[in-house]
């Protein structure tokens, strides 16, 4: 009951001022006049987006290991697939405005000495179809590795070094020019997405706005998720996995199926993320990039949704100012907060905040009522 | 009740495990009726935790037959099918999930639809609650209901854990040393409430408390090196001169 509330604030906090991103960055970067205090410039908003679809890979990351225990060290692969499917279908809008004026080859293929477009490509120059594949290609991977991993009960820290196992892989076939994927130079150059030019600051508005409502979406599906009890089942496998098979619950379904959703989310902010920073590369298939997530919900508070956001937000934030002011430290800097966050918050900032409210307000009931409210003597 | 195959629940059949090479169960045989309560006892490193582990599943026996209500063999399936089936299992050392609170321990025991996407649109009817207001009474945690279930004491857990049991609605019970950490009283009050359980379901008890054993006042078999060494009321078995040099130690 107490939880239930106490998740409904949380909901209303986060939705708020979500929303309130999505009304402000746009208004303080078209209405406020250059040069006044309020003015954000055309540079930080595609800025603010990247961390927004950072936000939702954090949230994805947290729907499994905070609520389900599954530690994956390879959600950048889901991400940059996500990314991939995205920039595929912004390369077919370029047409013959690239470099080689091909009407229908990208750049890298007619210098690769391609004849013909690859049968994957097929589709990829109509949106909803390159959106269907966002979600199909993280989603059928995840399904079909966690399958065999989840079947096979590899759990804990062996999953976690087999994720890191398949990111690598990928980002090493992405590597190859025979991929017909760009090779290491990936898919960029983008013109137009729908027609609007990506570059345009109106554009990257309306990016921004949708990888708000994005993030709000994924919130709210996260949210309704753990809520339900299909969401007490998987904290139930979490802490106590054996116990939730004798109770006659098929856990490597369970798994399965919150991995794919998990895969999925990842995707969508990947796609998200490709047309604001203008590329997608294998080096998005990096393992420190997967690792980096985990640092992110660890940072938040891992297991609470909100803190994910809240953590992606905080580290990319400070990421961003570290490696201007002092480049040379920000991976100690990292380390450094995950080393602190570890031992002296191991709830991370939401969670120590959650204790220090609860205890306030258990002091402030005891204070107001002078018989003990609960059976403490038990 | 349905018409069994057999009239035992549950068969056991010449069943041996081993690993590399030390034989925790040796041909070990036991039947078990419907709504029979039996308490099992033995030595340590007698095998009564890997007998609990065939029945459910968790390990598979290099021999033998174990059958649940005459058809279903149980060396072909895996916890999840056994506990479907109406096998439910209370550990040595009590295992509820201790983030969750009480009431929500009771739910996802409950006898219900265990798949995905079942939990994921289930609506909780007014029955379903009826059903574990009925079993918070039944073991005694009405009030801490709304209490995590990490912050019960050991004794409250245990019951707690027996409930879930209950929740499941199975056919047999295993019950791995209930009384284990409990105060006389607390262990007086299980030994009821197994005894009230017992009417309706067949319960298979491990215990090394003799007093709890006494107290249950049911056939008792005496597992030894893998086998049984004995069968009978408590005082036959421990009068067998076998178990006496067993428990004494030769």
């Amino acid at each position: 009951m107490r939880t239930q509330s106490l998740f409904d604030r949380q909901t209303t906090v986060v939705l708020s001022l979500l929303a309130a991103a999505a009304i402000l960055v746009p208004a303080m970067n078209g209405l406020a006049l250059p040069g006044s205090a309020l003015h954000l410039s055309d540079h930080l908003v595609p800025l603010l987006g990247k961390y927004v679809c950072f936000a939702l890979l954090a949230l994805s990351v947290d729907l499994i290991w905070g609520f389900c225990g599954i530690l994956s060290l390879g959600h950048g692969a889901f991400f940059a697939l996500g990314g991939y499917a995205m920039g595929m279908y912004l390369m077919r809008q370029i047409g013959a405005r690239g470099v080689y004026s091909d009407p229908v080859l990208p750049d890298f293929m007619v210098f690769l000495n391609w004849k013909e477009l690859p049968w994957f490509w097929y589709g990829f120059d109509w949106l909803p179809f390159a959106a269907l594949m966002v979600l199909l290609v993280p989603g059928t991977l995840a399904f079909v590795f966690g399958w065999f991993a989840f079947r096979s009960r590899v759990t804990g820290v062996y999953f976690s070094i087999i994720t890191q196992a398949m990111t690598f892989a990928l980002m090493l076939a992405f590597f190859r020019n025979d991929m017909g994927l760009g090779g290491n130079n990936g898919l960029t150059d983008f013109k137009e997405i729908l027609g609007f030019p990506v570059q345009a600051g109106s554009t990257r508005i309306a990016l921004f706005v949708l990888s708000v409502l994005a993030l709000a979406g994924g919130y709210l599906l996260c949210r309704w998720v753990v809520g339900s009890t299909f969401g007490k089942v998987l904290v139930a496998v979490r802490d106590a996995e054996s116990r939730t098979r004798f109770l006659g619950y098929r856990v490597e379904h369970y798994k399965l199926a919150v991995f794919t959703l998990s895969a999925m989310l990842a995707g969508v902010a990947g796609a998200l993320y490709v047309p604001q920073v203008g590329i997608i590369n294998p080096s998005e298939f990096a393992p420190a990039n997967s690792i980096e997530v985990v640092i992110w919900v660890a940072v938040g508070g891992r297991g609470t949704l909100a803190g994910a956001i809240l953590g992606a937000l905080l580290v990319n934030a400070g990421k961003t100012w570290f490696t201007a002011a002092l480049p040379e430290f920000w991976l100690f800097a990292l380390g450094g907060l995950f080393v602190f966050v570890t031992l002296f918050m191991p709830r991370g900032i939401l969670g120590a905040a959650n204790d220090l409210w609860e205890r306030s307000s258990q002091k402030l009931r005891a204070r107001r009522s002078p018989q003990p409210v609960t059976q403490a003597a038990e | 009740m349905t018409a069994p195959i057999t009239p035992t629940l549950l068969y056991l059949d010449n069943v041996t495990v081993s690993f590399d090479g030390f034989r925790a169960l040796n041909a070990l045989s036991l039947a078990i009726d419907h709504a029979e309560m039996r308490a099992i006892i033995g030595p340590n490193g007698a095998g009564k935790t890997t007998m609990m582990d065939v029945i459910t599943g968790k390990t598979q026996p290099n021999e033998g037959t174990a059958l649940f209500e005459g058809s279903h063999d149980l060396t072909a399936l895996d916890e999840t099918a056994i506990a479907e089936l109406g096998i439910g299992r209370k550990f040595q050392t009590p295992t509820v999930f201790e983030m969750h609170t009480v009431e929500d321990n009771l739910l996802l025991a409950l006898k219900n639809k265990r798949g995905p996407l079942a939990t994921l649109l289930s609506r909780r009817p007014a029955r379903e609650q009826e059903r574990i207001d009925a079993l918070l009474e039944r073991v005694r945690l009405t009030v801490q209901r709304h209490r995590r279930a990490g912050e019960l004491s050991h004794g409250q857990k245990q019951w707690l854990e027996i409930g879930m049991l209950l929740a499941q609605e199975p056919k047999l019970l295993l019950i791995d040393e209930p009384a284990a950490g409990m105060t006389d009283q607390e262990t007086a009050d299980t030994a009821d409430l197994l005894r009230d359980i017992a009417r309706s379901k067949a319960v298979i008890v491990v215990e090394h408390d003799m007093t709890f054993v006494r107290d249950l006042g049911v056939k008792v078999t005496c597992l030894h090196e893998g086998s049984v060494l004995a069968e009978g009321s408590l005082d036959a078995v421990s009068a067998n001169e076998r178990v006496v040099e067993v428990y004494l130690g030769r």
